[in-house]
């Protein structure tokens, strides 16, 4: 019998349709191996087991009589909790959501079931998707399969560990400044951030609306192709979504390299890279150019200002966006004494107690970036830097058709090692932020070890080059040897 | 630029509506004055006739503004902490 949680995504979805195996089967091996290895590793924020275990029977009697169950028929997927899922509370991570039904559904998990993907779980995160570590989760951290005592990243590191330890064959996560690609890295799997617009966003809380984009983490670059081309596309839903006719994901993947231009920013990656992470990458890159890709080498002269600027410009439309969090139409409403009094006071008391630290912290710094006196010096100013950040992109895309970074200039870290300082946290960020910033995709794949831990290499493309993006991250992945590495649990 | 006093991040607090504790006023600044000090390197930057870029979107996409049943009242209040009568309820607004 199969091990249905080392499996791909085809692999399942072919099974399942050709009746090898069943839904059911699936799924029950799934929650299985959650319940034998979650409890350290904390993937998890809300589950359903029975009704999980409900869909994958519908599922399977629907192929019974003969129906075409879809793409991803009977594969489960972890679903970052700041996605709406029917049925299931959508908690951001934070007490303030803590008993929030969401009264839709999102537009990328309508798609996914109409292809008869089952929802596991929803996957732990730093609250509202902000951190980098999952420590800002109000639930308790995520733990990274590869080592208990590491962070899995973040913000969706609970999407990232559970694809990881086996306890679903994809996720979804949401990445505005790394927070999918990151902890990919950590965790030894595929993150793809996809085109600002490519995925509709409708269902996903808001965090910074021009900067977020939900997205697929899973154990092979293939896989991701397959998420992807079920979530892409045009939704009415959300005005930012574009029009453009959705590119074949997975028909171009095995294309070889030759000729690929890989621009490698060698400025930019003297910024404090551990030289076990940057090994791995020389390596890789060089195993590239010997399959026949072109390096090139490229400047992106403002992205060492990335960091500063979407600190300002993410605060800013973080504080915008929760400010909905008002404890009047739902989410947490503070009782005490002091909240009763008048309207006023129970929104301060409210938002006090529902929200953590650090979000706190970036409502802090947004309200103040846009407050009268200093928008224009801090707000204003970045979004002037947001501008000649794109423009870097666009010069050096002229030369290369993607560009090649690690994804994260250390390996997974400690926890408790970067929480007394923010700043520190923040860059871990250094190499995602440019992308979010410039609204351009990229993908980090695993590419190697450092002292037994996984490293990631990210490749930044155009806009709309998923297909190119995928193509070079199935590339890595046939150099590695193909099948991706699990951790000792 | 800015060293954050206890005073100007007090009424940053009042805007956000966050009830602070006096700790978390006093940590909070400390926080924002290293944020921002590190935000200083932008200044050195030269952005004369830079324009802003607020999102990364070909242009505006609208559709037709017309009325669509999305969401029942029962529904749009299955989530509130408090209502009465199919409206939200809230303490005291005027005075006080």
């Amino acid at each position: 019998m199969s091990d249905w949680t080392i499996s791909g995504v085809s692999e399942i979805a072919d099974a399942v349709k050709a009746k090898k195996t069943s839904a059911a089967e699936v799924v029950e091996a799934h929650l299985g191996r959650i319940a034998a290895k979650n409890e350290p590793i904390h993937a998890f924020l809300g589950r359903d087991d029975e009704k999980a275990r409900a869909e994958a029977r519908a599922l399977d009697a629907r192929i019974a009589r003969g129906e075409d169950p879809g793409k991803l028929a009977g594969v489960p997927i972890a679903i970052k909790d700041a996605i709406h899922v029917m049925g299931l509370p959508t908690t951001c991570g934070s007490k303030i959501l803590k008993q929030f039904q969401p009264p839709y559904e999102a537009t990328v998990i309508r798609r996914l079931r109409s292809e008869g993907a089952i929802v596991i779980g929803k996957a732990n995160m730093d609250e509202f998707a902000m951190g980098s570590s999952n420590e800002n989760s109000a639930f308790g951290p995520a733990r990274n399969p590869w080592d208990l005592t590491r962070v899995p990243g973040g913000s969706s590191g609970g999407s990232a560990a559970a694809v990881s330890a086996g306890f679903a064959a994809m996720a979804l996560g949401s990445d505005t400044g790394g927070s999918i690609r990151q902890p990919a890295a950590l965790c030894g799997v595929v993150g793809l951030k996809p085109t600002y617009g490519r995925v509709s966003r409708y269902g996903l809380v808001a965090f910074a609306s021009s900067l977020d984009q939900i997205g697929p983490l899973t154990r092979s670059s293939r896989d991701a192709a397959l998420v992807l081309s079920v979530i892409a596309g045009q939704d009415v839903h959300d005005a930012t979504s574009s029009p453009r006719p959705v590119d074949d994901y997975v028909g171009g993947l095995d294309q070889p390299v030759r000729g690929l231009r890989i621009g490698v920013p060698r400025d930019f990656l003297k910024s404090g890279v551990e030289s076990g992470v940057m090994a791995e990458f020389d390596q890789t890159i060089a195993a590239l150019e010997k399959e026949g890709a072109r390096i090139v080498e490229v400047a992106l002269p403002n992205a060492p200002h990335a960091i500063a600027t979407y600190y300002l410009v993410a605060t800013a439309e973080a504080s915008s966006n929760l400010a909905r969090f008002d404890g009047v139409r739902y989410g947490l409403r503070a009782d005490s004494p002091a909240a009763r009094a008048t309207l006023k006071d129970m929104y301060g008391e409210s938002r006090d107690a529902g929200f953590g630290p650090e979000v706190k912290r970036r409502i802090i710094l947004g309200t103040f970036v846009l407050s009268s006196g200093y928008y224009e010096a801090y707000y204003l100013r970045a979004q002037k830097v947001r501008t000649l950040i794109r423009r870097d992109f666009e010069t050096a895309f002229a030369s290369c058709d993607v560009i090649a970074t690690p994804t994260t200039p250390s390996t997974a870290f400690k926890l408790g090692e970067k929480t007394a300082n923010p700043l520190e946290m923040y860059l871990a960020d250094v190499f995602t932020v440019p992308a979010n910033l410039a609204g351009v995709p990229g993908i980090s794949v695993p590419c190697g070890f450092s002292n037994g831990l996984p490293v990631g290499l990210q490749f930044v493309g155009p806009a709309f080059a998923e297909a190119t993006l995928l193509r070079a991250g199935h590339a890595v992945e046939r150099l590695a040897g193909g099948s991706p590495a699990r951790p000792p649990l | 630029m800015a060293e954050i006093e206890d005073k100007l991040l007090t009424h940053i607090a009042t805007l956000a509506r966050l009830s602070l504790s006096a700790q978390e006023t006093k940590s909070l600044a400390h926080d924002l004055s290293g944020i921002l000090k590190y935000a200083e390197s932008l200044e050195s930057i030269d952005l004369a006739g830079v324009p802003p870029m607020s999102h990364a979107t070909e242009g505006e996409r609208f559709r037709p503004d017309e009325p669509r049943h999305e969401l029942s009242r029962e529904d749009a209040l299955k989530n509130a902490p408090d209502h009465e009568a199919g409206l939200f309820r809230v303490p005291q607004v005027i005075g006080g």
